[in-house]
């Protein structure tokens, strides 16, 4: 059902003229509407780096256009500049032909722009109802406010199959509904144009499947999308028309039926890139990790974890699927000695203290584990500090960076140069703060301090998260290379294709408990989908 | 990158700052109808232009050298240590019993004792909010705060109480021992063929100072205990995963700034008045603050803003000495110093920012 609505869609919609073709080639004469959204020449610097260059788009109205390129692309600048959060240095924007500025927000939403943001903004023990009327109250008095909404939201809900419970608290519904909340929420004060910022961050694939059927329902009817996302099968899926950006350009517009995601791989990163990881099938030796009945309870009583256990064996990866905050995160932090926890966790036959005095970090990283974190940026690195002061972190006490109470700062200065070098660190500058680097180098200045400690098992969390396409090739090969080394590997992330990618055995977490665990070369997308909803697992090893 | 060279975000931000601080106290100074350039020459010759001046000028210096360094390294670890008041009045307790009840042979062993004395009662003072807010979470700025009343009291109670001569009238400490008193620049200076005032009272304590500003400097850019200080000041969560503990690193990075607070005692305790006397901080712990702050809590920049509140605080005297400029007046001018150099440094940052980006694009 699913692509004939797509079909139908993009073939027969009311709107989608020879407009949607590739920008700059289309022939004035043949425009019967106006887009929904042009952009002319939209530039944007902050200080001295260039977000957005000279940029032109045509979003045809009743269609669905997606805009792809990695992180630092500029798309969130783009976006930010529509709906009146930046103003550009230069550019014209026009909605349904008509020139307009966008100061603010609040004209964003006048002109009928709504966003759904990637972190929502919604206010938890509120209802959905008061989440959808707050800031769109009609009076002083909330009760007339309320009934209308409650009225509109129903006829919104018959109109667009975007059924919820007006009544029900913002915390006690799924991510999902909450996302339609969002959608709602821009619906209710009456948008056209609808810019979803990578919608589908913390959705599991079928919620994920959930949100493209809405919003190919609410293209029938008329309405505009823009669709920002990395996911380049999210594109093919749904999208009619694609956009590309590369370092704040536009680097091309393409029809989505007549690309392909190796094409758009290609155009977002300007050269060939495998999207595929290259590995032999692993050779696992003895167990170096075992985990038996481990519980965390957060500092707010939560159970984070659930008595989970699992084995990692030397030269394999275990991959930790999961949609975020199913207690993956906690899990790695009890590993990397930060946070405390019950049950028994043994590394190499040896037991590890799980919350006495020998239950940090340093110990951890004592005992041969090596830890790249989920959040680079937050714990992985001191943004502030030299790259070589951050090539020591959290191993400053080793006897070659010291002598005596002091830092060896020149022993640290050329291991971290030879680093570098090893990892590709662009610029090879020991001296620049981490925060003056990409996102994929700093990944690599994290990688290179773990992985050259050569440990028994290594942590990593999120490898490729913000990181750029090339980069990601190199990092799994990094990681392939450590496992073929006979290293034990507990990889945690929330992007399943790069769980399939890199993993020899799949471990799903949900709510803190592990629903399956399966062999990757025995496993789909879809299985591990639906564990990761929370589909009770007949094999279960929970 | 950054946006400015070195030289400037260090250089011309605060001497811009200082500048339209200067300017602005020249209007309050004509605003009630005396003469902003002669009261600057008048500050000036009466901080710098004598060795009298000087040696005042370098007594406050020394002062505000070791709070100032105290709030610096509590800084580094984030935490603000507003605190410096109590401890260095502890620091001074520490300082009078070393020197009231230990026979000392000879100046430079009882300085030694007194500065191990001053340390830990400055620590001993710092360690409770340090405790509180490393395991109960209280916040130390409200912690400190209070605890600069109770020694306040403290100190009161037992200068009154237990260490007031019999029979005096005035609540301190009898005079120190011939033996502990410490040569003041003069001595010194004089060793040397140098001339200089008497009568002021900078002493040798002025070079624990600098020594105090070397060794801060040692400590945080190039000890592991200074990395993990800085490590968790920049981040909480990244010093965790990298095994430094917070509690540790609170309570070491507040016993080091109480430390230094206390040995302020030397300077005005032991190098000046020769006993201890009720509120002989003076408010040195809060210039302290603005030290630091304008020292952007690099321990050279502390030593440079310390001179200068030195010179603000003696050219006021000065001013209250000669003019009709009354006292309060130098307060204003020191917090207008204060306001533009620490709260409003982006007033002047930005521009200078925006000015300096531009010479880049057309360069």
């Amino acid at each position: 059902m699913t692509p004939t609505d797509n079909e139908t869609g993009r073939d027969t919609g009311p709107d989608t003229g020879p407009e949607t073709t590739i920008q700059g080639e289309y022939d004035v004469d043949t425009i019967h509407v106006a887009p929904a959204i042009e952009l002319r020449g939209i530039s944007k610097a902050f200080g001295p780096v260039q977000a957005n260059k000279d940029i032109s788009i045509h979003v045809a109205k009743g269609t669905i256009h997606g805009i792809i390129g990695e992180n630092g692309a500029g798309k969130s600048t783009l976006m930010s500049i529509l709906y009146g959060f930046y103003k550009a240095d230069a550019g014209e924007i026009l909605i349904s032909g008509k020139p307009v500025t966008i100061p603010d927000s609040q004209a964003a939403i006048a002109a009928g722009i709504g966003m759904v943001f990637q972190h929502f903004k919604l206010v938890e023990n509120f209802s959905v109802l008061e989440n959808v009327v707050l800031g769109a109250e009609s009076g002083a008095l909330l009760a007339p406010s309320l009934s209308k909404a409650r009225r509109e939201l129903t006829s919104l809900a018959k109109e667009y199959e975007l059924n919820i419970d007006p009544d029900a608290l913002i915390q006690d519904i799924g991510v999902g509904m909450q996302q339609r909340v969002e959608i709602l929420k821009a619906l209710y004060r009456r948008a056209d144009i609808l810019i979803l910022d990578e919608p589908t961050g913390v959705l599991t694939p079928s919620e994920a499947d959930q949100l493209f059927r809405i919003l190919r329902r609410l293209k029938e009817e008329g309405k505009t999308i823009i669709l920002i996302t990395h996911k380049l099968r999210e594109i093919m899926e749904t999208t009619d028309t694609v956009s590309v950006m590369r370092r704040g350009e536009m680097t091309a517009t393409v029809k989505t039926a007549e690309t392909s995601p190796e094409e758009l791989a290609e155009l977002m990163v300007g050269r060939k890139v495998l999207l595929r990881v290259d590995k032999t099938p692993a050779k696992p030796g003895p167990t170096v990790l075992e985990v038996r009945d481990l519980n965390v309870t957060d500092a707010q009583g939560v159970q984070r974890v659930k008595g989970i256990s699992f084995d990692i064996h030397a030269g394999e990866v275990l991959g930790i699927a999961g949609v975020a905050g199913n207690g993956q995160s906690e899990l790695l932090e009890v590993l990397g000695g930060y946070e405390t926890a019950t049950g028994t966790v043994t590394v190499n036959g040896e037991q590890i203290d799980l919350t006495g005095a020998k239950s940090d970090a340093r110990s951890r990283r004592e005992r041969g584990i090596a830890h790249v974190p989920e959040d680079r940026q937050r714990e992985g690195l001191i943004m502030d500090f030299h790259a070589w002061e951050n090539a020591a972190f959290g191993y400053h006490h080793d006897e070659a960076y010291r002598s005596g109470l002091l830092m060896n700062n020149k022993a640290i200065w050329q291991d971290t140069e030879g680093k570098m070098e090893r990892f590709d660190v662009r610029p090879p500058d020991p001296r620049l703060a981490a925060k003056n680097f990409s996102g994929g180098n700093q990944q690599k200045i994290v990688l290179a301090r773990e992985i050259e400690r050569n440990p028994e098992l290594l942590l990593i969390g999120q490898p490729t998260r913000g990181v750029d396409i090339g980069a990601i090739e190199f990092i799994h090969q990094q990681i392939i290379a450590l496992r073929d080394q006979g290293k034990a590997i507990l990889l945690v992330s929330v992007e399943l294709e790069e769980i399939l990618a890199l993993s020899d055995r799949i471990a799903v977490m949900f709510d803190g408990q592990i629903m399956g665990e399966r062999m990757a070369s025995e496993t789909d997308e879809r299985e591990l989908g639906l564990l990761m909803a929370g589909v009770t697992d007949e094999k279960g090893a929970a | 990158m950054d946006v400015m060279p070195k030289w400037a975000e260090v250089v011309l931000v605060p001497l811009i700052s200082l500048l339209l601080a200067a300017i602005l106290s020249a209007l309050v100074i004509l605003a009630i109808g005396e003469n902003p350039w002669e009261a600057l020459k008048l500050m000036v010759s009466g901080a710098l232009g004598s060795t009298y001046g000087w040696g005042y000028t370098l007594y406050y210096a020394t002062n505000f050298i070791f709070t100032g360094l105290a709030v610096a390294v509590a800084f580094h670890a984030r935490l603000f240590n507003i605190g410096g008041e109590g401890q260095a009045a502890l620091g001074g307790l520490g300082v009078g019993l070393v020197c009231l009840y230990i026979p000392w042979p000879h100046w430079s062993l009882a300085l030694l004792g007194a500065t191990l004395g001053a340390a830990l009662f400055g620590a001993a003072w710092a360690a409770i909010p340090a405790y509180l807010q490393a395991k109960r979470g209280s916040h130390i700025v409200i912690t400190t705060i209070m605890f600069n009343f109770i020694a306040a009291a403290l100190l009161n109670y037992v200068l009154v109480n237990l260490l007031r001569p019999v029979g005096a009238m005035d609540p301190a400490t009898a005079r120190f021992a011939e033996s502990t008193h410490l040569p003041n620049l003069a001595d010194i200076l004089g060793t040397f063929g140098i001339p200089f005032s008497k009568a002021a009272p900078a002493n040798v304590t002025f070079f624990v100072a600098i020594a105090a500003c070397i060794a801060v400097w040692m400590l945080i850019w190039r000890t592991r205990l200074g990395y993990e200080i800085r490590s968790y000041g920049h981040s909480e969560p990244a010093a965790k995963y990298a095994g430094i503990s917070p509690v540790k690193i609170t309570m070491v990075a507040m016993l080091i700034s109480g430390g230094l607070a206390g040995l302020m005692a030397i300077n005005n305790v032991m190098g000046e008045a020769e006993r201890l006397i009720l509120n002989s901080v003076e408010g040195a712990g809060f210039i302290g603050i603005a030290v630091a702050l304008m020292g952007r809590s690099h321990p050279f920049g502390v030593f440079l803003a310390a001179i200068l509140f030195g010179f603000l605080y003696q050219g006021g005297a000065e001013l209250a000495l000669w003019t009709s400029i009354p006292r309060e007046l130098i307060v204003v001018i020191q917090a207008l110093v204060i306001l533009f150099t620490g709260a409003l440094d982006n007033m002047v940052r930005m521009p200078l920012e925006r000015i300096f980006l531009a010479a880049r694009k057309r360069g």
